[in-house]
């Protein structure tokens, strides 16, 4: 069993595509960020097609899809708040890192 | 220049042609001189074990996460990659892997019953080999003996 389902997570949809999962997280967080691969949460890589978009709660839960192969794809949001201000913090570095790229 | 290691990233293995072509192209990889590294979830791997209990064709079997993390924090480096999809999940996978190795050879076997849907929705740089193939592997065997022949 990974990391993140040692978490328990609240399982928001499930059995949905990456892009779903995707569009779901951009429509519906507070505040979403944008990674790319290589990028961890609670102690896993996320899997997933770039963008990756990770999504923060006014409550300070994190919210982002978990991929298994036989599976497919889950949009998770579990509560933690200094991995919500983690995200929040590395997610704005990606912005400016993109924003210089252009 | 010593050859490159090759990565194949198996899918979930529900769909029968995997495991068959796994072996067979672990197997063609190896008599070329190329060290073999098969990541899989652990179902996947169980059933190349089983299949190869004397290696005879199989390389290193190693688990999903961990060969993404070892690529990640640059423990391993694959200069080809075989990547194995019959759904979306196995196209997010190769997506990633996609991501992490932009210089590599990428070959992206997709297959099953929605092979021709699923290959429209990839949007990342690979080289598709397609094929409708469930349970007969010859078409996409076929079509990667023309890849091996060109690409390796």
């Amino acid at each position: 069993m990974g990391c993140i389902e040692m978490l328990k997570p609240q399982v928001l949809l499930r059995g949905i595509s990456f892009r779903e999962a995707r569009e779901y997280i951009e429509s519906s967080c507070d505040e979403c960020y944008h990674f790319q691969p290589g990028f961890r949460l609670f102690g896993e890589y996320i899997i997933g097609v770039p963008p990756i978009a990770v999504g923060i709660m006014k409550d300070g839960s994190v919210v982002f899809p978990y991929t298994k192969p036989c599976h497919g794809t889950f949009v998770l949001r579990h509560r933690d708040e200094a991995e919500a201000e983690r995200v929040r913090k590395l997610g704005r570095e990606e912005v400016m890192r993109s924003l210089k790229r252009r | 220049m010593s050859n490159p290691d090759a990565l194949i990233l198996m899918g979930c293995p529900e769909v029968p042609v995997q495991m068959s072509l796994v072996l067979y192209l672990s197997g063609a990889l190896r008599d070329k001189g190329i060290d073999v590294f098969i990541a899989g979830n652990p179902a996947a791997l169980n059933l190349a074990r089983v299949a190869d209990r004397k290696r005879c064709y199989l390389g290193r079997l190693i688990e999903l996460e961990r060969t993404i993390a070892d690529i990640v924090e640059g423990r391993r480096y694959f200069g080809i990659c075989f990547a194995f999809a019959h759904n979306d999940a196995g196209i997010t996978y190769a997506a990633t892997v996609r991501a992490l190795l932009p210089e590599s050879k990428f070959f992206l076997i997709i297959f099953g019953r929605n092979a021709e849907e699923l290959a429209g929705t990839v949007d990342f740089d690979a080289e598709k080999v397609v094929e409708r193939a469930v349970h007969n592997p010859l078409g996409l065997r076929k079509k990667i003996d023309g890849v091996l022949a060109w690409a390796v």
